[in-house]
């Protein structure tokens, strides 16, 4: 046991060595932008001018011949945005009149300022009035898109380890960790070795899926054959966390990253909803892959026996299953699809080293939605959760949007506590 | 290496603000998890309440510094029975998830603009603390003797902390000498079995997270206080992570110790920051960055955990048949 433990320490050393990637220009957590446009065409050298609530100076810049301009800054809070109206063309004007927005940024958000331009309004003639009819159902279809976005992301995470939780009664707290390590893992291939994104990716998620296995047979399993309690086993879940999110930020450092391809990629528009082709793809994936999962589980005599080791370990060690050895498979197949989760998440967002651990309570969330212990409860659960998560910020501000997620998680185990696809005998 | 700064400031932990602060956010995790066997994983948001609490009543309400007070354990008892009564009912593990998503709820709230007027947003609340100073009774000057000199401020801080560690220690070891800490302690070893002798177990369970709350609540005083100042990411999970891994280092279900352990982790914190900032700068370690020194001492306390768990579950002081690590 002993030689166990220094074993996988030594593995998990050794393989962050391979992390020592170049650092990269820190991308900025949050900031300003928008983007002007008269007539159809892009207004360039705008001058916008942003300071603080207060009138502290930030920044003043002009727009490209993009017509965008873009102003990152330090701290989330209010900033007041200064449209210099003389810098304007000739016959534009602002509409309403009004060239100061106040908005709002939150941390790791960047906001967007509207300045509609309209023509000069001839003496007279009242302003053209905003078709604000279909705005909202508009956003509330972008916004869905999104969410089953976050969720298909959240489900690829939570499927491992709802099963590693059915077939161990591990609550592995380090689960989060899993889905730094593929982001990072491709990242290091990506942009530290300078492989292409997808050859990346595919390495990194069979190098997650090794180490799955290897935490598995060095680690775990040897603690279960040691008969380590649960609750003790959640708390060194604990301790593995921590110390994977340390390495994780002494090898790639606290900043923000992107990988090399598919970071700035032109929208495009399919109905009311807008995004980057990277984004369709990257969805297509992860359906694809818990199609595939869910098959397998249920087809498969591997999978038959996983469910049935979920179901009752005695029992299906009795009827002649190899437990050790699904659940081998288990921790492997876990590790490979919640690297999977982190490189789809990298896409979507930025890598850090939280990155997992921000997502982790959402990925609880989901998997005790859907009823723990259950493979398909995780996936219906993190759809679920994905999609309130986006479509709250319809009526609360997107700092709050995990807020309603957790909260909703509590209200689900008052009323439910088994989940939707759980059943009433696990809750004890 | 500068070994004699290194040490002194060593020595110091030992008895220093950080120490006082997390031993009794560990004291009440120990009545939770040591005594009853309930895993509470959102301590820091009873630490947070009960800085905030007095933070907001003293800066945005403007009133006096001890009903500030009044409201932070007000606010600490509200959430452990808003906590409680949804998860005390379920397994171990569904309370430990609840009340970390609980905890994350109550930071995302402290920091987020939308409350930026009441909470103060990811700069927290500050200049609150003066009515505790206008109380100290030490005139101007230093205090202690060797190693251990402190300031004026920091003794009153001090002197204020470990007598109320004293009292936390004091209370729970009458408490669980007396028929409802046994009441505690059967909850822990077989709750039904309990049940079955017509005790209400989920009241005994509730009384139990609010004791270890309130305890846990006086530790986020000492932080607001001594710092002057409250952030929301001080009250992280990490918080709560560091407070367990104390209470297992010391001893679940002893009085002494979180007390201890708290000393301990902190000593061997601070050594492990001097001697690898010592060498870093000396040269001795080429291949470290002096800003990874910080995140190297908390990889250490991730592997201390894991080992801890492993070859010694009961701590130093603890009996391995008194630990409510193995599952019901």
């Amino acid at each position: 046991m002993r030689r166990a433990v220094i074993a996988f320490t030594a593995f998990l050393s050794g393989l962050v060595l391979l992390l020592t990637a170049p650092a990269q220009a820190a991308t900025a957590d949050q900031g300003l932008r928008g983007t002007l446009t008269f007539q159809g065409q892009p207004v360039n050298g705008v001058k916008i001018v942003v300071t603080t609530e207060s009138g502290q100076p930030v920044a003043a810049v002009t727009t490209n011949a993009q017509g965008t301009w873009q102003v990152p800054v330090d701290k989330a809070g209010r900033y007041k945005v200064t449209l210099d109206v003389a810098t304007l063309p000739k016959n534009a004007a602002v509409r309403g009149g009004n060239n100061v927005r106040t908005p709002t940024v939150y941390e790791g958000n960047m906001s967007t300022v509207l300045f509609a331009l309209q023509p000069k309004a001839a003496p007279g003639q009242p302003a053209e009035e905003e078709g604000g009819e279909s705005s909202f159902w508009t956003q509330a279809a972008q916004l869905a898109f999104e969410g089953l976005n976050l969720g298909l992301i959240i489900a690829l995470a939570a499927l491992g380890l709802s099963l590693i939780y059915g077939t161990t009664g591990l609550t592995n707290f380090a689960h989060g960790e899993l889905v730094t390590l593929g982001a990072i893992l491709a990242y290091a291939f990506n942009v530290g070795v300078g492989l292409h994104l997808i050859p990346a990716a595919v390495i990194a998620v069979i190098l997650a899926g090794g180490l799955g296995y290897a935490q598995d047979r060095f680690f775990w399993g040897a603690l279960r054959k040691r008969g380590t309690g649960t609750i003790a086993m959640m708390i060194i879940s604990i301790g593995v966390a921590l110390f994977l999110r340390y390495v994780f930020l002494i090898f790639f450092g606290g900043q923000n990253e992107a990988f090399a391809q598919y970071t700035a990629q032109p929208g495009i528009e399919i109905g009311p909803i807008s995004a980057a082709p990277k984004n369709f793809v990257a969805m297509g994936i992860e359906l694809l892959v818990l199609v595939v999962v869910g098959v397998a589980l249920l087809r498969t005599r591997t999978g038959k026996a996983a469910r049935a080791v979920a179901d009752n370990p005695a029992l299906a060690s009795s009827s002649g299953i190899n437990v050790d050895r699904v659940i081998r498979i288990i921790w492997t197949m876990g590790g490979a699809i919640a690297a999977l989760a982190g490189i789809m998440l990298g896409l979507s967002q930025n890598l850090k080293y939280t990155m997992g651990q921000d997502i982790l309570l959402l990925i609880f969330a989901g998997v005790t939605l859907g009823g723990l212990g259950t493979a398909f409860g995780a996936l219906v659960g993190s759809l679920i959760v994905g999609l309130f998560i986006q479509l709250s910020t319809l009526w609360v501000p997107p700092e709050l949007k995990s807020v309603g997620a957790l909260a909703v998680l509590i209200i689900v185990l008052l009323f439910r506590p088994q989940g939707i696809l759980g059943r009433r005998e696990r809750i004890g | 290496m500068d070994w004699v700064t290194i040490i002194s400031t060593t020595v110091k932990a030992a008895v220093g603000v950080e120490t006082v602060l997390y031993a009794l956010a560990a004291i009440g995790i120990n009545v939770h998890f040591g005594y009853t066997g309930l895993l509470n994983f959102g301590q820091a948001a009873f630490m947070a309440v009960a800085g905030y609490g007095l933070a907001v009543t003293v800066t945005v309400l403007g009133l006096p510094f001890w009903v500030g007070i009044g409201v932070g354990l007000l606010a600490a008892v509200l959430l452990a029975v808003i906590l409680g009564i949804p998860t005390l009912r379920l397994r171990a593990d569904y309370l430990a998830i609840v009340t970390i998503a609980a905890a994350e709820i109550i930071r995302l709230i402290f920091r987020s603009v939308a409350f930026k007027d009441v909470f103060g947003g990811s700069d927290g609340q500050r200049g609150f603390s003066e009515g505790f100073y206008a109380l100290n009774p030490f005139p101007e000057g230093d205090y202690g003797f060797g190693w251990f000199t402190f300031n004026n401020r920091v003794t009153w801080v001090l002197f204020v902390g470990w007598i109320l560690i004293a009292l936390s220690c004091l209370i729970v070891y009458l408490l669980m000498k007396s028929p409802w800490g046994r009441v505690l302690k059967a909850i822990r070893e077989d709750e039904d079995a309990v049940r079955a002798l017509g005790k209400n177990v989920f009241s005994y369970k509730m009384q139990s997270l609010i004791l270890g709350g309130v305890i846990g609540a006086l530790g986020g005083f000492i932080y607001g206080l001594a710092f002057a100042s409250v952030q929301p990411d001080i009250f992280g999970t990490e918080t709560t992570f560091f407070a367990y891994t104390i209470v297992i280092l010391g001893g679940a279900a002893r009085v002494l110790g979180p007390v201890v352990g708290s000393m301990i982790f902190w000593v061997l914190l601070v050594l492990v920051n001097g001697i690898l900032s010592g060498a870093v700068e000396a040269g001795y370690l080429p291949f470290m960055a002096p800003t990874q020194v910080g995140p190297v001492r908390f990889l250490l306390v991730g592997i201390g955990l894991i080992l801890l768990l492993v070859y010694r579950p009961q701590g130093i002081f603890g009996d391995k048949r008194e630990i409510a690590i193995d599952a019901r």
